[in-house]
């Protein structure tokens, strides 16, 4: 190939992958430009402080679908993330060969499993011998949905943690738990949050898991044997009814919640990545 | 009898692979012993049996008796953690904890073993550090990461984190192999510093250094110990043909 020829076809293929990059991105953009376009109108501090106004009334708000949705993954995350992150460490750690395959094989089924499915579930487990739809039910889908994420990636970063600070620890004449508890997981720290992050902006957003067990609400929560709003179910519940100020607060409650989770992940991204270059 | 290292009869495994052929040898107390071999001869797998961290690795199996300061190191009811408490190793790379500074790096040993006495950790980091010679260096600032030294700082971080435990043995598993020479030189007027306080094991791929540092070397081959004896002697005088090989350059 001539070199003419060679920084044409370097120029056609680096236009072609930014052109890739970009298209992948665009997706979100438009996204977020529509929400914006649609929902930044209902946006107001009623909407983040008021109830649902019953129908035919204009105004009110969501306070009550937000607060039920930080709930809902506050608890899923209590659930979940340390079971994920014990199980993670497991995986990474066991000698034996046989369990953590299964395991791990069984996680990346779960992982697999139709949200509603999970949310099944829940409904068998906790709603009906409870007889009542609860946000413990629904945190318990969440949480479901999250041990695997949170377990996978947990031990991958505990995997990448270098064996030679295993082993240093383990020469200095500290027992293995403490070698994993004070130095192999504080190095992972970085990575294992980014992961816990990524499960919580993916339960934040789930609605079908939460139609039979946490069920909505449209006045503030009573306690977490009862039933209780959440984001996603208040935007679906508006979306099919018949009103326009409806709507138009179902797409304000589409925006809120995809701000929360950038949010959340960005501040992820910033508390971890000033450390993230220790790893190595 | 009773002081310095003795092996016995020592023989170790990687699953079905025999790696140590039954290795006896007597190291002096508060000298310093060359292990010195080509790679793949067991001498990084010997000195790791004396701390137990051999077993470590899975699939690795150990046989034989070793002694330290008159303490069978796998008697029946011997716990490896309290082994490896009094036996300190460096490794081949440096490596400091990342995540914590120089002073908690080196207090690690201390802290995690349960000190809570500020005052107590500050006098044995101190100490550590003064020893390791790396004090003067790093003394205005403790509470960096570990991780921002130099190569040559690093691995005496770490040669401190492991002296602050106060072992009576310090091995060392070729710990200059990954330093330039002016680091290399001063771990090494550090390892004449250390012998007076305690028993050091280092293996070594760069035979001058062995020549420098120890009173004894021993050099292995395919899992044996061919020859073992005053470093003078081994190095000008060695009994052994393979050893004379070996240190002429005529094969490994």
């Amino acid at each position: 190939m001539k070199p003419r020829q060679r920084r044409l076809v370097n120029r056609l293929m680096s236009a072609l992958s930014a052109v890739a990059a970009v298209a992948t991105i665009l997706p979100l953009l438009l996204i977020f430009g529509f929400l914006l376009y649609q929902g930044a109108s209902a946006v107001n501090v009623e909407f983040f402080t008021q109830l649902p106004k019953p129908v035919g009334e204009v105004g009110g708000g969501m306070g009550n679908a937000i607060v039920g949705s930080l709930i809902l993954v506050g608890m899923a995350a209590v659930l979940g993330v340390p079971l994920g992150v014990l199980t993670g460490v497991y995986l990474a750690q066991s000698r034996d060969t046989r369990l953590p395959w299964i395991t791990r094989f069984l996680a990346d089924v779960l992982n697999g499993v139709p949200s509603i499915v999970i949310g099944l579930f829940a409904y068998a487990l906790l709603v009906l011998p409870m007889r009542r739809f609860s946000a413990v039910a629904g945190a318990a889908a969440l949480a479901i949905i999250m041990l695997p994420i949170v377990a996978r990636t947990s031990e991958e970063m505990v995997r990448l943690v270098p064996a030679s600070l295993h082993e240093a620890a383990l020469a200095l004449g500290l027992p293995e738990w403490k070698v994993i508890l004070r130095v192999v997981l504080p190095t992972a720290r970085p990575g294992i949050i980014t992961g816990v992050m990524v499960a919580l902006a993916r339960v934040a957003g789930e609605t079908a898991p939460l139609l039979f067990t946490a069920f909505g609400n449209r006045f503030w929560h009573h306690g977490v044997d009862q039933p209780i709003a959440a984001l996603p179910l208040q935007i679906f519940a508006y979306a099919i009814a018949p009103y326009d100020d409806w709507h138009r607060q179902a797409w304000a409650g589409a925006l809120v919640l995809i701000v929360l989770v950038f949010v959340v992940s960005l501040t992820a991204r910033l508390a971890t990545g000033r450390r993230a270059g220790a790893m190595r | 009898m009773a002081d310095g290292i003795l092996v016995k009869e020592l023989r170790a495994w990687f699953g079905h692979t025999q790696v140590l052929r039954g290795i006896d040898v007597t190291m002096a107390p508060r000298e310093v012993t060359a292990i010195i071999g080509p790679s793949g001869c067991g001498k990084s797998t010997f000195v790791r049996c004396i701390n137990r961290m051999h077993e470590v690795v899975p699939g690795a199996g150990v046989e034989g008796c070793i002694l330290v300061e008159g303490h069978d190191v796998y008697g029946e009811h011997v716990d490896p953690v309290q082994v490896r408490r009094r036996i300190g190793m460096v490794f081949q790379r440096p490596n400091p904890f990342p995540t914590m500074t120089i002073f908690d790096n080196v207090a690690a040993g201390l802290r995690l073993a349960g000190v809570r006495d500020r005052a107590r950790l500050s006098e044995a980091v101190e100490r550590a550090l003064e020893q390791a010679a790396l004090f003067d260096e790093v003394k205005d600032f403790l509470d960096r990461p570990g991780s921002g030294l130099s190569g040559g700082q690093q691995q005496r971080l770490c040669i401190a984190r492991a002296l602050a435990v106060q072992p009576e043995v310090l091995l060392m598993d070729e710990p200059c192999s990954a330093l330039d020479p002016i680091a290399t030189a001063r771990i090494e007027e550090l390892i004449l510093e250390l012998k007076r306080d305690l028993t050091v094991v280092i293996v070594t791929h760069n035979m001058q250094q062995a020549a420098r540092v120890s009173e004894s070397t021993g050099f292995f081959l395919l899992g044996e110990l061919v020859e073992f004896g005053q470093t003078k002697t081994v190095f000008t005088n060695p009994r052994d043909k393979r050893t004379e090989d070996y240190i002429t350059g005529r094969f490994g």
